[in-house]
Order: structure tokens, then sequence, then C-alpha cells
């Protein structure tokens, strides 16, 4: 693509060699990217390899080696993010001792949200029958979603999930995914950890993960072309015995990046 | 509204109590019964119970509180909660004096119905005004939660939050004037003991014992533990940390 001074403004997020170490690894090794604004980005990766030290770099919570993290235009971390950045950990982080509708309703005090705002962030992650019920005494899948309905609640501009929809069934995934989507085409950028290979399909361009680096930056079908591989699954073998075999990496394929 | 943040904190603490009836149970009816047997320990030996159940009162609350905060934000660190606020737009300030004023609420009814006890069918009595050992006992049941939010930050499992307890709490106890009265400690203690917050709280209950009018100390000794107070709580805030690595 050669127009790329009128396209977008900035870009959403802008990673220039970021650098995290981790008690003895190099969690996140000299990573660079760009997401535009209103793309729906999937950041796939075995267990280890770095996911949740990115994210939590983006999101400002973790203390980084070296590198530069841009979010929105401000650098990560900083007060003006507050409440236009999305943050889902991993592990659900919500007041089990508190109802669904009482988490909600402090956050969404505490994001300047309305009571509107718990209305629709509840309707999004189907949980309006559970509203009532306590956090604690909810199932892994239903605290998950409570914690990702936090998230929702201020409309933020950029979503960070790590890895939002384990444990939960095919129809939940299914109706979270194009919660995604929806959200995507509104405008909100968003990046979606998983490593589950499948929920490569789901997303407009693919960061692959191993041991703190990106192993490739494509497209779903560019993956599975550039690897000859019928599934996901089978692309993510290939592309990894092809990093330790010859290091060539894999080219970008199907995206109009650099 | 510039504290909506922190109000909407201290409700959601208290709304957490709510739900758990037994935790409100044990903070007013613990030192509840331990008063009541102290008095009953010391029924008959003429004014023991006046003597010690004003310092007692004080320190029960304190005792209690720092427990609970301890635990309680040692929570909200390791559960991730913490984080997600210190993501979103919430000030360290709205977080400590939300805790601040949801415990200091429990502290003001765990206090009424104790020193109601006390000043009742316990049968104790003091020179000065009743209501102030109520004002202290809240007093220090504040400090009590200041110190544990700080503490708090020390500690990465709740095991290690329960231990300091003992930790920090027992000797200022020991040297606060309860055993020994602090002119008469060796020199360094004596002088260890003007550091340390719960000298203050005690000898401002027993003023209130022994004064019938408020003297000037027990005012210096409020100003103090208030100072305390403050302190704690701003080194509570800077325990908060938005980074980690
Ligand atoms: N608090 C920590 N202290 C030291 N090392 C850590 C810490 N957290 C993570 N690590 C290490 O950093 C590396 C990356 O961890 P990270 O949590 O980012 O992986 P992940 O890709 O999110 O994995 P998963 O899919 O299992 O969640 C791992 O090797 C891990 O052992
Ligand atoms: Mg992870």
């Amino acid at each position: 693509m050669t127009g790329r001074a009128p396209v977008s403004a900035a870009p959403a997020v802008r990673v220039e060699h970021l650098a995290v170490v981790r008690g003895r690894t190099r969690a996140v090794d000299d990573v660079s990217f760009e997401l535009d604004a209103g793309t729906l980005v999937g950041l796939l990766g075995p267990s280890g390899c770095g996911k949740t030290t990115l994210m939590r770099s983006l999101v400002g919570t973790q203390v980084v080696s070296s590198g530069t993290v841009t979010l929105l235009g401000e650098p990560a971390g900083s007060p003006r993010l507050r409440d236009r950045v999305g943050y889902v950990t991993q592990v659900p982080s919500v007041y089990g001792d508190l109802t669904v509708r009482e988490n909600l309703s402090y956050f969404a005090t505490i994001l300047g949200a309305s009571s509107e705002a718990v209305e629709r962030v509840l309707a999004d992650v189907d949980l309006c029958d559970h509203a009532a019920s306590m956090v604690g005494r909810l199932s892994g899948g239903e605290r998950a979603r409570v914690s990702l309905a936090t998230a929702l609640l201020g409309s933020p501009s950029l979503l960070v999930l790590d890895e939002p929809t384990v444990g939960l069934d095919p129809l939940l995934r299914r109706s979270l995914w194009s919660l995604f989507h929806r959200l995507a085409a509104a405008g909100t950028t968003l990046l979606v950890s998983s490593h589950v290979m499948d929920e490569a399909e789901r997303c407009e361009r693919l960061l692959l993960m191993r041991h703190g680096r990106i192993l490739a930056d494509t497209s779903p079908a560019g993956l599975l072309s550039s690897t000859a591989s019928e599934d996901f699954e089978s692309a993510f073998v290939a592309l990894i015995e092809g990093d330790v075999l010859g290091k060539r990496g894999v080219p970008a394929a199907g995206e109009e990046r650099p | 509204m510039i504290w909506r943040r922190m109000r909407a904190t201290a409700g959601r603490v208290l709304r957490q109590l709510r739900h758990d009836p037994r935790t409100v149970a044990l903070l007013v009816a613990v030192p509840a019964v331990l008063m009541g047997l102290l008095a009953w320990i010391l029924r008959g030996r003429s004014h023991d119970f006046d003597t010690f159940g004003p310092q007692l009162l004080g320190i029960f609350p304190l005792i209690v509180m720092f427990l609970v905060t301890s635990v309680a934000t040692l929570r909200e660190r390791t559960g991730g909660t913490l984080e997600r606020l210190l993501t979103m737009p919430m000030r360290k300030a709205d977080f400590v004096l939300g805790y601040a004023i949801a415990f200091g609420l429990a502290a003001i009814v765990q206090a009424l119905v104790v020193s109601g006890l006390c000043f009742g069918p316990y049968g104790m009595t003091v020179r000065g005004e009743a209501w102030l050992v109520v004002v202290v006992a809240v007093l220090d049941a504040l400090l009590g939660t200041a110190l544990g939010l700080s503490v708090s930050a020390l500690a990465t499992t709740e095991f290690q939050a329960v231990q300091f307890m003992p930790a920090f709490i027992l000797p200022q106890l020991l040297l606060s004037g309860i055993i020994v009265p602090r002119p008469e400690l060796p020199t360094v203690l004596h002088w260890v003991s003007y550091l340390l917050p719960m000298s203050y709280a005690v000898d401002a209950t027993q003023q209130l014992s022994t004064h019938a009018a408020v003297t000037t100390q027990f005012l210096m000794d409020v100003i103090v533990v208030g100072g305390f107070l403050v302190a704690a709580l701003a080194l509570g805030a800077t325990t908060l940390r938005r980074r980690t690595p």
C-alpha cells in the first residue's frame, strides 16, 4: 500500500522494540507492531509465550525493560488513557463477594459510565438472568463474562482481552466473537489473545507469538496459504518447525503491511 | 462530584461486609465478649476494670480492623481487582479513603455496641466524658485500618498478612504502658515508645479515666494519633502500584 499519508491519522497501538524481563525469562523479546483503529486482531501462541506480559505492557501495568508503547497517541499507562482502554485479565478480576450487578455498578461509577451501560453490558455477555447472583457462586465461564462485561462498561476505544473465551461453550463463544466484530465495526480496536488456534479464523489479523517474539504477522487466509495447511493448528506447527529449522520466518501474507 | 469514586469504594466495601454477616457479627461480638471476660476477671478488684477497661476498649478495635483491612486489601492485590481499578480513572486516595470510610463506619457501630456494654452491664466508669472514650476507640480503629492498608503491601499471601498482626501490633502493645507504665520502662524502650502510635492511643484513654476535665495532654494524644492516622493512610496510598514487574 502506497498512500500511507492520508489514511487514518495515528495507529491505535504502536509498539516499538518492546522487551520485558520477568524473573529470569525474557517474556517479551524485541517486539514491534502497529494496530490500526477499528481492527480485530488475534494474539495467538502457546502457553508461556508472553501474551499476558505483552498485554500488560500495553495497558501500562507491566514494568518494561526497554522499548516504547503508544496507545491512541499517548504513552502506555498515561492517565488520559484510563477511561479509553479496557483490559480483561486472564484470571477474572471481579469481587466474588458481590452480586454481578453490584460489581458492574461499582466499576461503572469508577469509569463514569451510566446505569444504562450496566444493563447494556449485561445483555452483551448474556448475563441478564444472573444479575442478582453472587459472583463467587457463578461458574468459571460466567465469572469470566462478568470480568469481560466490566471492561465493556466505559465503551473504550481500545479493548485488550486476555483469553476472554476460554472455557466457554461453542454457542457462547460464537456470540462473543460476533460482539467483538460488532465493536470493531463501530471503530473499537480489539486485541484478543487465545491459545486455541481455532479462534484464529475469527480474527481479521493474527499476531503469532512464541518465546516472547512475534513469529508471524498475517491474516488467517495468509497463514493457511503460506504454510500450505488445512487448519490453523497444523499451520502453527508448520510455522514453529520452520522457525526452528531455518529461522526463515513467514512473509506477512495477505496484509498490506510493509 | 470529585469524591464520587471514594464514596463508591466505601459503599462497595460496606456491601461486601453486608454479604458476609458472620464477619460483621464477629467484628462486634469478639470485642464485646472479650471486654465482658475482662470485667469478670477483674470483678471485686476495686477499680481495676476502670483502669484497664478503657485502654483495651481502644486496642481491640485497632487489632480487629488491622487484621480485617490487611486481609481485604491483600485480596484486592492478589485477586487483580486493585490492578483493574488502577487502570481505570481511580486515584489512589479514592481507594485508601474509601476503605477508611467503610471501616470507620463499621468501627463506629462496633465502638457504640462495645462501650454501651462496658458502661452499662459491665459497670465500667471513667472520670471524664464517656463519649470521648467512644471517639478514641473509633480513632484507634481507623488507625488499625490505615496500618493494615500499608502493611498489607509487604505481604504476598494471607498467611503472611495474618502474621503481621503480632509483628506490628504486639510490640506496640507491650510498650504502650498497659503492662508497665511508660516512664518506668528501660530508657531506650521508653524513647522507642514515643515513636509508636499505640502509646498515645492508650495514654488518651488513661487521661479520660483519671481526669474529669479534658486535659491538654489528652488533646495532644488525640492530635498525635490523628497524625499517625494521616501518615499511615498516605503511606498506604504510596504502596499501591500501577505498574508491577
Ligand atoms: N510474575 C512473574 N514472575 C516471573 N516470571 C513470570 C511471571 N509471570 C510470567 N512469567 C514468565 O513469563 C513468561 C510469559 O508469561 P505470560 O504469562 O506472559 O505467558 P502467556 O503467553 O500469557 O501464557 P498463557 O497462555 O499460559 O496464559 C513465562 O515464561 C512465565 O513463566
Ligand atoms: Mg496468559
